[in-house]
């Protein structure tokens, strides 16, 4: 008999939305164990190869099934240090679940009976951390004389830190904003990254002998040939990405028109939903609309509704799309989420201008609808603006969320780093390693955007590449 | 991070400027005029950047002052030597253009004063004939009066309500000297208006002119976009980008629109005085 997929326990629409308590509340052990018994443990499993790190799953699975947490979650461990944060954060329907054997063939993204391996991720993550199991560090004399410097305690950082401090060398992680996690901690909310589960996996970091330094600005305060002078041997540039794009239409700057990166920074990292307690303020209004279609978008979106229930205004927030729903980026999860929560979404919607009030703050978006062309150059049907469609919504805040550009904080500082015209760092994509002697990269700075799981992939080759780097020295 | 000395400077009725020099060894060996700090005085606080107005490598310490003006700045205010910054990072922005222009006017305005004295110094030691205007409302709140005395060549102050010297604006003495003679380069930092004022009026002389803008900021690397402003029809980030801006690039009336976003937020919060 087929048995059907284990869905995952939820807060309640009602119950979540005025509030950033975590949504999604996982597997307990009873249903860990009957959506791993759906695994069909395949003779020659294709699952791993949509991992970006390359993770066991066929062995972590059958690990479930024979109640063995412990070595399911070593044999995760084995490939990703931070199973609890990416069983929560990855695009599994895009990944893993996409290449699962009983997703149907052709789909854009996983089908709803592959097996849901970011849950049982989770669940495992969960287990480690609750029962304190401690990953063997390995040999720690072999590389113990050498110190790495890591840029940046994003995804990237975090990862390749996690790598080295394992093999036995010193890491210390510099971070430019007071607090470490970068995207995990500035861009995800809450609601869907927990800040315990983060700060554990941070402190275990520390715990195993990760030196972190906050407010440092590697390229300001030191540049990269000061840090080798001081006796770093190598160094890890995980810059993440950076500067917020904006569309460049008429009103962009007009008052109460954020990029998704302050709206979130401002809730996530200074805690404005807790204004004044905390002191860093984010406006709210009645109508907010949210423009873009990838995770950033959903999680700013389902943050603005949130606050407008906590101050008891009428949700009423909106993300508008220039495609359709199955072109969005965001991950599947999301877009569930942020419908059942109250999100409106608006579809093939090209803003074309804000209008403002006398004191300058936005109180319209004036926009085009458009129809699906031909696909570009990303494999997505190119909108294409319908002649006269144009219409107004009510929007007294916008959060635009579009995507981001390198910031070249560093790389202007540093001429021997290759960029390219985007002002991402070149890499040899098999090693990880900058045109500079001894500098290797990773994450968004390196090929633009993508997912915290890809990040984590290209530290992980990285950090593999400064280990055979550090042995030739 | 730690807090080495704190000495209010001035005060007038509800206005006062604080002083303080803290151990931040890191920033002040690398420190240039014009850059800034962005600091948070406590963990729940506000993210705030502040002009390093005095960087010391060989103590390691910088100095910042600051208006008492809005909780944040209020509560820096009450922290004392020996207490620690939540957090401190910099330097940041871009740094002031030093070289020998020749005949420059720096104008400072109230707690803008502060900001022009590294660029005053700096421009005297490059060789250059610095002429400074010092504006505050009244007496009691004009700032480093005698250090700018000893950066600049010739000195002119003006008060508000006439209290001290001249009665009037900086600007005034501004178009005055223009009028009477050529410079190469005006410096204008101080509240958005007169910074604005000053920029008509040297566009009027054709006279380049450079002012440091206070954008409200988060992160202050570039990372949030808060702090755009437009700068002749093209969006800048005051972080990364400046400071320092064209002065008559600037789109004056955004930038004043703009630092107005939290008005009401501010006054709910400085009303809780329970906070402090």
């Amino acid at each position: 008999m087929k048995k059907e997929p284990v869905k995952a326990k939820e807060l309640a629409p009602v119950r979540r939305s005025n509030n950033f308590s975590e949504v999604v509340l996982g597997y307990d052990e009873a249903e860990a164990l009957a959506e791993a018994g759906r695994c069909l443990q395949c003779k020659n499993p294709i699952c791993t190869s949509g991992c970006p790190v390359g993770i066991n799953i066929k062995k972590f699975i059958n690990c479930i099934t024979q109640k063995d947490y412990k070595s399911a979650y070593f044999t995760i461990r084995e490939k990703n240090d931070f199973p609890s944060i990416c069983g929560r954060v990855c695009p599994a329907e895009y990944q893993c679940r996409k290449a699962c054997v009983l997703t149907k063939k052709n789909s854009p993204f996983a089908s709803p009976e592959a097996i849901n391996i970011h849950f049982l991720e989770r669940f495992v993550g969960d287990y480690g951390m609750k029962n304190k199991l401690e990953i063997p560090l390995e040999d720690k004399n072999k590389l113990s004389k050498f110190k790495v410097a890591v840029v940046g305690s994003g995804p990237a950082g975090l990862a390749c830190a996690g790598e080295l401090v394992r093999a036995g060398v010193k890491v210390t992680i510099f971070e430019s904003l007071h607090k470490t996690g970068g995207v995990l901690r500035y861009g995800i909310p809450p609601f869907r990254m927990p800040r315990d589960i983060l700060d554990f996996e941070i402190n275990y970091l520390k715990k195993m002998g990760a030196e972190f330094v906050p407010n440092y600005i590697v390229g300001k305060v030191k540049t990269l040939d000061e840090l080798f002078a001081e006796g770093y041997a190598s160094i890890f540039l995980g810059l993440g990405a950076g500067i917020p794009s904006f569309m460049g239409i008429d009103g962009e700057n007009l008052c109460n028109i954020y990029s998704a990166n302050e709206f979130l920074t401002r809730i996530n990292l200074m805690s404005a939903y807790r204004f004044p307690e905390a002191h860093t303020p984010v406006n709210i209004g009645k109508h907010i609309i949210i423009i873009g279609g990838g995770n950033t978008a959903m999680d700013a979106a389902r943050a603005a509704l949130r606050l407008q229930n906590m101050n008891k205004i009428a949700p009423d927030t909106t993300i508008v799309y220039r495609r359709t729903e199955v072109e969005m980026p965001a991950r599947r999860l999301e877009i569930a989420h942020a419908k059942e929560e109250g999100v409106k979404f608006e579809f093939l919607v090209k803003p074309t201008a804000f209008i403002g009030d006398d004191k300058g703050f936005v109180k319209k978006m004036r926009a085009l609808r458009c129809e699906l062309g031909e696909p570009d150059s990303s494999g997505r049907r190119r909108p294409v603006d319908i002649k006269g469609s144009d219409f107004e919504m009510d929007c007294d805040i916008a959060i635009i969320a579009i995507g981001l550009k390198a910031n070249e904080l560093l790389t202007k500082v540093t001429p021997s780093l290759k960029i390219d015209k985007y002002g991402d760092i070149v890499v040899n994509p098999e090693t990880m390693e900058t045109s500079a002697k001894g500098v290797f990269a990773g994450g968004d700075i390196v090929g633009g955007e993508g997912t915290v799981i890809e990040a984590m992939g290209m530290a992980k080759k990285a950090s593999n590449s400064i280990i055979k780097y550090l042995l030739q020295q | 991070m730690n807090i080495l000395s704190k000495e209010n400077i001035c005060s007038a009725g509800e206005v006062k400027v604080t002083k303080l020099v803290v151990l931040a060894p890191n920033i002040a060996r690398v420190a240039k005029c014009g850059q800034f700090v962005a600091l948070m005085a406590r963990e729940d606080g506000e993210r705030i950047p502040l002009t390093i107005v005095d960087a010391d490598v060989k103590n390691g310490t910088i100095t910042l002052i600051f208006q008492e003006v809005g909780l944040t700045t209020r509560l820096l205010g009450k922290l004392n030597a020996g207490d620690s910054l939540y957090a401190l990072v910099g330097p940041l922005g871009h740094a002031t253009e030093i070289k020998n222009y020749g005949k420059v006017i720096l104008v400072g305005g109230g707690v803008g004063i502060a900001e022009i004295l590294p660029v005053a110094r700096a421009l005297k030691a490059a060789g250059n004939d610095v002429t400074t205007i010092l504006g505050a409302r009244t007496k009691g709140l004009l700032i480093l009066e005698k250090e700018l005395k000893d950066a600049s060549g010739k000195l002119f102050i003006t008060t508000d309500d006439g209290s001290y010297e001249r009665k009037g604006f900086t600007t005034d003495v501004l178009r005055e000297l223009l009028s009477e003679s050529k410079y190469d380069l005006i410096y204008a930092v101080g509240p958005i208006p007169m910074m604005k004022k000053v920029a008509f009026t040297t566009r009027d002389f054709a006279v380049r002119t450079i002012v440091s803008l206070n954008a409200v900021m988060v992160d202050a690397t570039g990372m949030c976009g808060c702090c755009r402003v437009t700068i002749g029809g093209k969006t800048k980030f005051s972080c990364v980008d400046g400071p320092e801006f064209d002065a008559h690039l600037v789109d004056w009336d955004e930038l004043i629109k703009r630092n107005a976003i939290y008005t009401d937020k501010e006054k709910h919060i400085c009303n809780l005085d329970r906070m402090i």
